[in-house]
């Protein structure tokens, strides 16, 4: 067995093809995140505050279909439409500390807003037009943490 | 006309197709589920300065995540307008007693949601401040909801584990002692 050839480089026609099947995929994802009440502000607030399992039920049968789903491309060594090997990258563990103190300051203003980063443009294409200034305030943060990274702990 | 299409989903299909997403990035592009880099890929398009971590070629990296998005903001008006559902969201009312929301319709509660609230200041401090720090902490994390809670949990990834563990916590306190603080009576 000879190694697989290399990916051809993607032209500009399949670029664009692409890109129409990412936007495809993103109406779906909003489509499920309105219509499954992932973007309910009601149904965060209530796994929150363990008042249900609904969000619970959620994240655990999108992880019984992705987990098994990625096992199997990476075994298989699949290559994606655009011929490129199906590749995961590990997240750097480190210390972990940036993954807790990252995620604590994340957990405090998603429990405030009842909003993650998904739902909330979700929401904007939903007409809930307030939810312009969480994204800029949203934006904000994220800048302030790009100047601050320097002097973070990672 | 077909009023079952107006209807909200249950856990089991909304769960699957959630899962399903992930896979179909990775299988079209070899893509990561992930929404939180696009506020970094934002911010790198329109104000990156003088940053070192907005220095970087975001159409490169980038572009197929903002398309995406914008996908998703489409999605969002088709679920949330178009197939609106006319039904309040089905949890019991005494679930969110404590936060003193009467009106279970739409999304959001509108007591909360609205432009009159950023006059106040405990709506500042929801919206803005919430805002900031979800912008802010995604981004020391690598990730939110989608990318550590369903990409990198279903890739076992031990960080994505932390991650998750750590902004659950972080968010039932917020939710239990924060926000009771911040709710118009």
């Amino acid at each position: 067995m000879s190694a697989p050839p290399a990916a051809a480089p993607v032209t500009a026609p399949q670029r664009e093809r692409l890109l129409g099947a990412y936007c495809c995929i993103g109406i779906l994802f909003g489509v499920v995140l309105t219509k499954g009440e992932l973007a309910s502000w009601f149904r965060i607030q209530e796994a929150l505050r363990f008042k249900g399992p609904y969000l619970y039920e959620v994240f655990a049968s999108a992880l019984v279909v992705a987990a098994p789903g990625f096992a199997l491309l990476k075994r298989r060594r699949a290559r994606s439409l655009a011929g490129e090997p199906i590749a995961i990258a590990p997240k750097v563990l480190g210390s972990g500390i940036r993954y807790v103190l990252g995620s604590l300051s994340f957990g405090l203003g998603w429990g405030l807003i009842g909003v993650c980063p998904g739902p909330l443009f979700a929401l904007l294409g939903a007409g809930v037009s307030v939810m312009a200034v969480v994204c800029v305030a949203a934006l904000a943060g994220t800048w302030v943490y790009g100047w601050l990274r320097p002097s973070l702990p990672h | 006309m077909f009023p079952f299409l107006l209807k909200s989903w249950p856990w089991y299909v909304t769960g699957p197709l959630v899962g399903l997403v992930a896979i179909g990035l990775l299988v079209v592009g070899n893509k990561p589920f992930g929404i939180s880099a696009n506020l970094r890929h934002m911010c790198a398009a329109s104000f990156p300065g003088r940053v070192a971590f907005f220095q970087y070629d975001w159409r490169r990296a980038g572009l197929w995540n903002l398309v995406f998005i914008a996908g998703v903001v489409a999605g969002g008006f088709v679920g949330g307008v178009l197939l609106r559902s006319p039904d309040p969201v089905a949890i019991t009312p005494q679930a969110l007693a404590a936060l003193g929301i009467r009106d279970f319709s739409g999304l959001v509660p509108r007591e909360l949601f609205n432009w009159r609230a950023l006059l106040s200041v405990r709506g500042v401090v929801m919206m803005a401040g919430g805002g900031f720090l979800v912008g802010f902490g995604t981004s020391w994390a690598g990730g939110c909801t989608s990318g550590h809670g369903i990409s990198g949990l279903a890739d076992l990834q031990p960080a994505s584990l932390i991650a998750v563990i750590s902004f659950f916590a972080a968010g039932a306190a917020a939710s239990f002692f924060l926000l009771p603080l911040l709710v118009p009576r």
